[in-house]
């Protein structure tokens, strides 16, 4: 993985990174990716993939309104709220 | 015998027939717990608090009620279950002010049982780490050698219960982060099948690894507990809805006809000797407790750490998506650009990137960046897809073995406790201390620790037993029969306090 790509996984995942810790996590996910690159190694042609160790259907329940969290209760801890919601930097100038 | 030496078992009955009351035994631990504080188990502890619940639990005992099978149990929780108004940090700088709106189940299971929630024991940030090195609020110290790491991720947890400053604990455990730091601690630690105990209000990191289990000195005690937090919850779609065995019940009982797997993989290279020794000498004991033993293959084993390290990291990548500065958590104070690129972005999005930045330690970055980058455009099928089909490879090895056997033996993990500092510094190194324990997690499968040796150092060596799925009654029936010819699960850590 090159610092560039690193840059551009840690925008996906808003991560802000100096440019020593590019560097770092270049080299640490280089050598983490070559380590799992031995998964290629197995022939896994028509291997139905498992998501979920222990194997469940849907799970229904009645479509029925039950109380939720008080809105007090909600933005609690919020960094930074209103007396109704959750504030946020401006999204649109 | 002092209260903080007994078992959970012998608390709840002294408790219950009075020869001693809850506050006295609260009080006992939160003693000897003071006097431990530089072993750094507890990131959250609140005398009062503990010691309130206790008096209500003895009011109602002096008024004739029953409590609960628990009543007046102190039982220390892993910082990532979610209890109602309490600090709730899952070792994270990220989380450090929150305080959950309501209970996880467990929690909510525990009170109504009369147990007394004891102090949050610290972790492995977001549970991600095999040392609780990644705490925020720095390591816990391995009670049998104060210069050795505990394990981890619920390395607090382990350590709450061998230091005496709990008679149990709640871990979680994803890849081995109950069964490691049990075997590392010299405790017994159940990881249960998944969706055996409700993950509903446990922080989670990867949903589909996840799963809540005990830390205790002996198996009754494991049973109790078992019994106490199992069981179907509607508020998680994942947990199975199957009735909960009477377990304590259960242990007692000598299964009838007991064939034990060897797993070949587990016994080759970078295996200690002495944890080897250990090992083989308890299967030559349940041989001669009538145990037919085989050899057994889980060939795709050597798969488990890198399918593991793309299913888990892809799905804490999405999980603590959550984590943003926004709705919970931490914020930055000052997100303005910190370089030209940054002038591009918006203000939302810079706020989100420079808490996380601040919030996160290096190793859930790392993981989070290794997730976004296995389920990434053009990357997803040849990682994610991948690794979700080695996965059900696994699990038919296991599918296979159990075809023969009912239980699967060997190491927990391939060493003793390593030194504070000894894997920090190389991630991949400290993944694959956990090679014998992850791939249970990718099957769904039980597996319990419990200590079976000692090494000429003095430290504890794990023997691990795993089992189907919803084998729990099993599982705990075959760990008593060594438990009762053997002196493993009475040895204490030399404590001066």
């Amino acid at each position: 993985m090159t610092k560039d790509e690193v840059a551009k996984v840690a925008l996906l995942a808003r991560l802000r990174l100096n440019d020593d810790d590019k560097g770092r996590y270049a080299q640490q996910l280089t050598s983490i990716l070559d380590f799992i690159a031995q998964l290629g190694e197995l022939d896994t042609e028509g291997v139905e993939p498992l998501a979920h160790g222990v194997d469940r259907t849907n799970v229904f329940r009645e479509d029925k309104a039950r109380p939720a969290l008080d809105r007090e209760d909600a933005l609690a801890n919020a960094p930074r709220r209103s007396a109704e919601g959750f504030l946020v930097p401006a999204v649109l100038d | 015998m002092q209260l903080t030496e007994m078992k959970a078992a012998e608390l709840v009955a002294g408790i219950a027939a009075r020869k001693f009351s809850a506050v006295e035994v609260a009080q006992a631990f939160l003693n000897r717990t003071e006097k431990l504080k530089h072993l750094n188990v507890y990131v959250h502890l609140e005398p009062e608090v503990v010691l309130d619940q206790a008096k209500a639990v003895d009011k109602r005992i002096a008024a004739g009620e029953n409590p609960g099978p628990l009543a007046g149990l102190p039982v220390a929780i892993k910082d990532l279950l979610c209890v109602k108004g309490e600090p709730t940090t899952c070792g994270s700088r990220m989380l450090k002010n929150f305080r959950p709106p309501y209970d996880a189940t467990v929690i909510e299971k525990l009170k109504s049982a009369g147990a007394v929630l004891y102090g949050k024991a610290n972790m492995d940030e977001f549970a991600m780490g095999s040392s609780t090195e990644n705490s925020c609020y720095g390591p816990t110290l391995n009670p049998w050698d104060t210069k050795r790491i505990p394990g981890g991720s619920s390395g607090g947890s382990a350590a709450a219960v061998a230091a005496m400053t709990a008679p149990v604990s709640l871990g979680s455990d994803t890849g081995g982060s109950i069964r490691q730091p049990a075997a590392l601690c010299g405790v017994v630690g159940l990881k249960p099948t998944y969706g055996r105990v409700s993950r509903y209000g446990l922080i989670a990191f990867a949903s589909s690894l996840d799963q809540i289990g005990p830390f205790t000195w002996d198996v009754p005690d494991m049973a109790l507990i078992m019994e106490a937090i199992s069981g179907g919850d509607s508020r998680d779609a994942t947990c199975v809805p199957d009735p909960v065995p009477n377990y304590l019940a259960e242990i007692e009982k000598k299964p009838e006809k007991l064939r034990i797997g060897i797993v070949r993989e587990f016994f080759g290279e970078g295996l200690d000797p002495e944890v080897e020794k250990s090992v083989r000498d308890a299967i030559a004991l349940y041989e001669k407790l009538g145990a037919e033993i085989k050899e057994v293959s889980l060939p795709h084993s050597k798969y488990g750490i890198a399918a593991y390290y793309i299913v888990a990291p892809a799905e804490c990548s999405s999980n603590l998506a959550r984590y943003d500065g926004t709705l919970f958590g931490h914020r930055s104070a000052d997100y303005s650009p910190a370089n030209d690129d940054e002038k591009k972005l918006p203000a939302l999005v810079r706020m989100m990137m420079a808490s996380r930045a601040e919030g996160f330690g290096a190793e859930v970055k790392r993981r989070i960046m290794l997730g976004t980058y296995a389920l990434s455009a053009g990357y997803a099928d040849q990682y994610y897809n991948k690794a979700l089909k080695v996965r059900r490879l696994i699990r038919n090895d296991f599918e296979t073995a159990f075809k023969e056997v009912d239980v699967l033996i060997g190491p927990t993990t391939p060493t003793p406790a390593f030194a504070l500092g000894e894997k920090s510094a190389d991630p991949l190194a400290m993944y694959l201390s956990d090679i014998y324990t992850i791939t249970t997690n990718l099957a769904g499968l039980p597996g319990l620790s419990m200590p079976c040796g000692l090494s000429s150092g003095g430290l504890p060596i794990g023997l691990q037993l795993v089992g189907p799925a919803l084998s729990e009654a099993k599982l705990l029936q075959v760990a008593r029969m060594f438990e009762r010819e053997t002196p493993w699960h009475t040895k204490r850590p030399n404590l001066t306090v």
